[in-house]
């Protein structure tokens, strides 16, 4: 049972209306129970396209996205995919949809037809996880940019995914909350896709590496990420 | 964007259920509203500023508040008593005041006053996102109660977003004249914040289908209607008939 991938791509492809090339000309791609892999790649590539196309939100024009073995197709199947599958937006405004925090989290445990009480349950829960307990009754625009990435983090981790998309989570994170990521990341049981130019992170939280080249996924040894290494006064600050 | 001064309090009026202040102040302005006789909404101005009182409001951000909304009646009072037909009473330089028109006048003061006393003592002592739940428990169609929840928490984004765009302009050296210049960066910098939000719509949209949202929305609070809310809403319906009777009767 646990070889299904949760999520996979089949000779996915897809363009933008008037490019010339496609984004993704014929891509597979597979992420299994646990997995931890880390995608990178210069602005522009196709990588944010490539989860918006894993998650349905934009539509193939050839070839198919699975979830756990079976081609989603319909809106109905992408809802299915969407249960399992959580995916955090590179924008927390564009994620957070409530005045408050607790409403915020618990609005995809209530979509998942829980009662009130267990949503608000689950709510604290995920809130406790990342390290925000006491942030329930907060009002959501009043929150400082890492808090509000960690509030969105909470969001998806309340409907308890298999696996979890992350579109450049590091990006305008200060240290501090971008080191609570990596924490956070280690204690959890999902599997993970990072997207991410921030090549210490993504090196922190993946084991596997790919890059994009020419709408195909590449995969990378694990040791080229390493050649930049070297000694730095402010070993805290990404870079 | 959005202050709320008047939420945060510990009255009665601020603990209340909002389901039972939204309710009443619905109620209570359809009937003020239509009310054809001064009588009625005079009573409902003293009940309203009685509650202003009883919910302990700040002064200030209060009078503030009510000046806002009396600038637009001053208005009413520069043209209504010199343009309703009716019998003369005074007369300004080369204008007629008529009695009815000062009537009418006065009808608006009145009723203006009164319903923003209700609204300042029953709903600004809620905040927005209790009002939007109440609303959604009160079955207010979802559309609308989204549309009153986005607003609440995205003015604040868009509102960040124009800030930035104008700050943009300013460390450009764009100081606002009235020239040509001006308008059509102010025109550009204003489209720049609508595309803005249009694509925000759109990233909203698609993080509403990321956590499985199809179309109904459950709400975490459950409101209680305890002993107080009764009595309170008892007095609301009494005085509601009693405003009633005087506009039947019309005193």
């Amino acid at each position: 049972m646990s070889d299904i991938p949760i999520l996979a791509l089949r000779q996915v492809r897809y363009a933008y209306a008037l490019a010339e090339r496609p984004v993704l000309n014929g891509m597979d791609f597979s992420l299994a129970p646990g997995e931890r892999v880390g995608l990178f790649g210069p602005n522009g590539c196709g990588k944010t396209t490539l989860l918006s196309v894993m998650m349905g939100l934009l539509p193939v024009i050839g070839g198919d996205v699975l979830y756990m073995g079976k081609p989603a197709r319909t809106e109905a199947d992408f809802f299915e995919l969407r249960r399992g599958v959580g995916f955090l937006l590179q924008n927390a405004d564009d994620q957070i949809l409530f005045p408050t925090v607790l409403d915020d989290v618990a609005f995809g445990p209530l979509n998942l037809g829980l009662a009130p009480a267990e949503a608000a349950r689950e709510a604290r829960e995920a809130l406790a996880f990342v390290g925000l307990e006491s942030f329930e009754d907060r009002l959501t625009h009043r929150l400082s940019g890492g808090e509000k990435k960690l509030v969105t983090l909470a969001g998806v981790l309340a409907m308890h995914p298999k696996a979890l998309l992350l579109d450049e989570p590091t990006a305008s994170l200060d240290p501090d909350t971008r080191h609570r990521l990596v924490h956070i990341l280690e204690h959890l049981d999902a599997a993970v896709l990072t997207v991410s130019h921030d090549w210490d992170f993504l090196n922190l939280v993946s084991s596997d590496f790919y890059t994009i080249e020419d709408g195909l996924l590449v995969k990378e040894a694990a040791s080229e990420l390493h050649w930049h290494a070297h000694a730095h006064p402010h070993p805290e600050q990404p870079h | 964007m959005i202050e709320e001064p008047f939420a945060s309090g510990t009255s009665f009026l601020h603990r209340a259920d909002p389901r039972a202040k939204l309710a009443t102040a619905a109620v209570l302005s359809c009937i003020l509203s239509v009310s054809p006789s001064p009588a009625a909404p005079a009573l409902a101005l003293f009940v309203g500023a009685a509650c202003l009182c009883w919910a302990g409001l700040p002064g200030r951000a209060l009078w503030r508040r009510l000046a806002t909304v009396n600038a637009f009646v001053a208005f009413l009072w520069v043209f209504l008593p010199f343009s309703t037909p009716g019998e003369a009473t005074a007369i300004i330089g080369p204008v007629t005041a008529t009695r009815q028109g000062i009537a009418l006048a006065v009808l608006i003061t009145l009723k203006t006053n009164a319903i923003m006393c209700l609204f300042l003592a029953l709903i600004a002592t809620s905040d927005a996102a209790s009002l939007g739940q109440a609303m959604h428990r009160l079955r207010v169609p979802p559309k609308l109660v989204f549309l009153f929840l986005f607003t609440y928490r995205f003015i604040h984004v868009i509102g960040d977003e124009q800030r930035r765009l104008f700050t943009a302009a300013k460390l450009r050296g764009f100081t606002p004249r009235t020239t040509r210049h001006t308008y059509r960066t102010l025109a550009s910098l204003l489209a720049m914040v609508l595309v803005g939000a249009m694509r925000r719509a759109e990233m909203t949209r698609q993080a509403m289908l990321l956590r499985c949202f199809h179309g109904s929305f459950g709400t975490l609070r459950s409101f209680r209607l305890g002993r107080g809310e009764y009595a309170f809403l008892t007095a609301a319906a009494l005085f509601a008939l009693c405003l009633s009777a005087l506009e039947v009767l019309h005193v």
